[in-house]
């Protein structure tokens, strides 16, 4: 179909070729006009992101791979002994290479090296914070979900209450509890649990909402109150989304509770921001080794759950939820 | 349908014997789970002490904080001496240079603050009464120590030779001898506006705005209108301008990380896919990358390139940069994986070269549903944003946490979550409506 065929068309058909042309014409221009109004908004963010760094970008970008320098330790296997806390041949006394003040002692002389003490901690947070905004999440999602509450304003006030849940930054309620609590592990697992509530009831109610109405209606015929059509006949349906969704937040948590605990919340996080701090390699490295291993094994272990869950499913929509 | 005989009932049982007879381990199944958290929540009590923690917490203080996020206290000092009494503020008191409150009157040799209805302290030289709904308390100021007559009311106590009323919300007082410590405590953020160093300071609007307009100009080299948002701008207990700033950088880590994300995870998403890209060690090496991009954690990438850019939001950019370029890629490859392969196959059919076959066999299918990942994760990282930023990585993150340390800012930290809430709320507002557009009403 070359364009030279135009000449035979009829008039109509030629009135339609220039409609045609003239909305592709028009489409054309808004991609146009999208993609510059993007280049302009980029380039001035990076104009004012670049303005406002204490470095600037390029008079930094030779000293970009300088933090390799914070990677590499004298020796390899000084990484190993810094990761089972072994006594290195290099120790000066400082805290660079050894610190058995750290260790956990279980019993006898066996001790919980402490970076495997502080991980633990960091996925303890991850995982009591998930099962308890899990918790409230699952009461809460219920009065959000249409098909369940016919008042518009307690669904109104559900689904608001865990919108200002999730919005709220992390930070200012693990800060607002550090204040009260003092610095640990407990402010992040608040910070952590109270976001995971809200993150959690929004995918929760969804759920609820596209959940097939037979078994409720089925219930009602035979009278049963709002409580038992919803333990029998939604709860039944939803548990295995629900619990897809709670272990998907619980890899996000765990990435989560190691940011707070770089602010102050303890555990792994704070390690590894002081070990960077204070430019001890092997350390350093032991800790991302550590984190990296976690991460992927916590990943693994969700996806291969949720898999047997729900199938497949639990893959169609990827990532991360937030 | 009529009711079941046990005849039925046998028939079921015996054509369903897995609904009625399921296994041991799948009847208890639910309280062997119940059973597991409830232990897991034990071992958590013990292994956080949590029980220690919650109650070694000091819970009054949560109150006051609280409080703090949407009051303010003044504090003046009533000094009384054999001459009489004189109110004192701080140098850098809400009130300014020369207060001359409505709470805190002077007559001759006696001071009266109230606290609202019912509620007084009348100060003099030699004694204090303290009035509140309906009670009275007076107390004598002698050289050992402030002694209060008769029996103390609920909301008085004694400590040594000092003696503390409380007011509730609206304040208390501290009776020293000599001395009576006042703090009054008012809703609302003091000098939001202007500080009490500008010339616009304790004005009407009305008032402002005439200065604005018709007012002969304060400064000479500058209009009134700048002068008054010069002032507003670097409001010394608000500043308005830094909070802003750090705000415009919180909100442009978030906007550049996502789209760089995107834009590169995008191409790399195809040789990723292993129906696009037929090569096994291609989609491994892209994938395992994608892997590596994700799972170092965005706080290792954020500490990173604080260390090479130095604080700022380049950190911040290319903290999210990198962790969402890993993301997005898995989740864009799963998508290609997807798709339909009859659009492609047509297009192949008619010879048309590989770039186009991706051109108009694939993008059509997966445009969208990339689109609306991007706008998704854009919405996601308006929030990440915020929490990075408190190690360095650029932001309103950091000025929030300083911030909260001090412990006696709590109204700036209200008005920074303020706006951090208005801006996740519009920007979740955009990305729904642009989602809702882009994938029809699935959303």
């Amino acid at each position: 179909m070359s364009r030279a065929n135009s000449t035979e068309l009829t008039p109509d058909g030629i009135e339609i070729e220039r409609h045609w042309q003239e909305l592709a014409g028009r489409r054309r221009a808004y991609s146009w006009l999208i993609g510059i109004g993007l280049l302009v908004a980029v380039s001035g963010s990076l104009w004012f992101a670049n303005e406002s760094n204490a470095g600037k970008f390029f008079d930094r970008l030779p000293h970009f791979f300088d933090f390799a320098g914070d990677l590499i330790p004298r020796d390899g296997w000084e990484v190993w002994r810094a990761l089972f806390d072994l006594p290195s041949p290099y120790f000066d006394g400082s805290l660079k290479f050894d610190y058995p003040e750290g260790r956990v002692y279980v019993f006898g002389a066996f001790y919980i090296p402490e970076y495997f003490y502080k991980m633990l901690e960091t996925l303890n947070i991850a995982i009591i914070s998930t099962l308890v905004g899990a918790f409230f999440g699952f009461l809460l999602c219920f009065l959000a979900a249409k098909n369940l509450v016919k008042s518009k304003l307690i669904r109104f006030f559900a689904r608001r209450y865990m919108e200002i849940l999730r919005a709220f930054p992390e930070i200012v309620i693990a800060g607002f509890f550090a204040a009260i609590l003092s610095l640990g592990p407990i402010p992040a697992m608040f910070a952590v649990g109270i976001h995971t509530v809200g993150a959690l009831g929004k995918l929760f109610f969804e759920v609820v909402e596209n959940a097939d109405m037979k078994a409720d209606e089925g219930l009602r015929a035979v009278g049963a109150n709002w409580f038992e059509r919803v333990g029998f006949g939604i709860v039944p349906q939803v548990m295995p989304n629900f619990m897809s969704y709670a272990l998907l937040r619980l890899e996000i948590n765990v990435r989560a509770s190691t940011i707070i605990g770089a602010v102050g919340g303890g555990g792994i996080g704070e390690e590894l921001r002081l070990s960077i701090g204070r430019g001890h390699q092997a350390k350093t490295l032991a800790i991302i080794l550590l984190l990296l291993a976690t991460i992927i094994a916590v990943d693994q272990f969700s996806a291969w759950l949720r898999r047997r869950l729900i199938g497949n499913q639990a893959f169609a929509f990827g990532g991360k939820q937030s | 349908m009529s009711t079941m005989t046990s005849l039925s009932i046998a028939d079921f049982e015996s054509r369903y014997p897995d609904v009625f007879n399921p296994s041991i381990f799948k009847r208890f199944m639910p309280l062997i789970i119940g059973a597991g958290v409830v232990l897991y929540l034990v071992y958590c009590w013990w292994f956080f002490s949590i029980g220690t923690v919650l109650a070694t917490g000091q819970w009054q203080r949560a109150e006051i904080y609280a409080r703090d996020w949407i009051s303010y206290a003044i504090r003046t000092t009533v000094r009384m001496s054999p001459e009489g009494t004189t109110i004192t503020y701080p140098r850098f008191s809400e009130l300014g240079d020369n207060p001359k409150p409505d709470w805190a009157i002077q007559q001759g040799n006696e001071v009266t603050v109230t606290f609202g209805a019912g509620k007084s302290l009348q100060i003099s030289p030699t004694q204090v009464v303290a009035k509140r709904s309906g009670e009275e308390l007076l107390v004598l100021i002698e050289a050992d120590g402030a002694k209060p007559q008769g029996s103390l009311p609920e909301w008085a106590t004694l400590k040594e030779d000092q003696v503390t009323v409380n007011f509730g919300f609206a304040g208390t007082a501290d009776i020293i001898p000599e001395r009576v410590v006042v703090s009054r405590r008012f809703l609302g953020w003091a000098n939001f506006v202007f500080d009490t160093a500008s010339p616009f300071w304790n004005k009407s609007i009305s008032e402002v705005a005439s200065m604005i307009v018709s007012g002969e100009r304060i400064k000479p080299e500058m209009s009134n209108a700048a002068l008054a948002f010069d002032n507003i701008w670097y409001n010394s207990s608000w500043q308005h301008g830094d909070v802003w700033t750090k705000l415009l950088q919180t909100i442009v880590m978030a906007f550049v990380g996502t789209l760089l994300a995107t834009l590169v995870s995008f191409p790399l998403a195809f040789i990723a896919a292993r129906n696009i890209m037929p090569n096994f060690f291609a989609n491994q090496i892209t994938k395992r990358f994608f892997d590596f991009l994700r799972s170092v954690d965005m706080l290792i990438w954020a500490l990173f390139f604080t260390r090479a850019f130095g604080p700022g939001p380049l950190a911040g950019i290319s903290a999210i940069f990198f962790t969402d370029t890993g993301t997005l890629g898995k989740v864009y490859s799963e998508t290609l994986e997807n798709i339909d392969d009859k659009q492609r196959e047509g297009v192949k059919s008619v010879g048309a070269a590989p770039v186009n076959v991706q051109r108009y066999g694939v993008l059509p299918q997966v445009l969208p549903v990339f689109a609306s990942q991007a706008l998704y994760f854009w919405e996601s990282n308006t929030r990440s944003a915020t929490i990075i930023g408190a190690v360095g990585a650029g932001g309103i993150g950091l000025k929030l946490w300083e911030a909260m340390r001090t412990n006696t800012n709590w109204h700036n930290v209200a008005y920074m979550v303020v706006l951090i809430l208005a801006v996740i709320f519009i920007f979740d507002g955009i990305s729904n409506a642009l989602r809702s557009r882009l994938m029809g009403k699935q959303h």
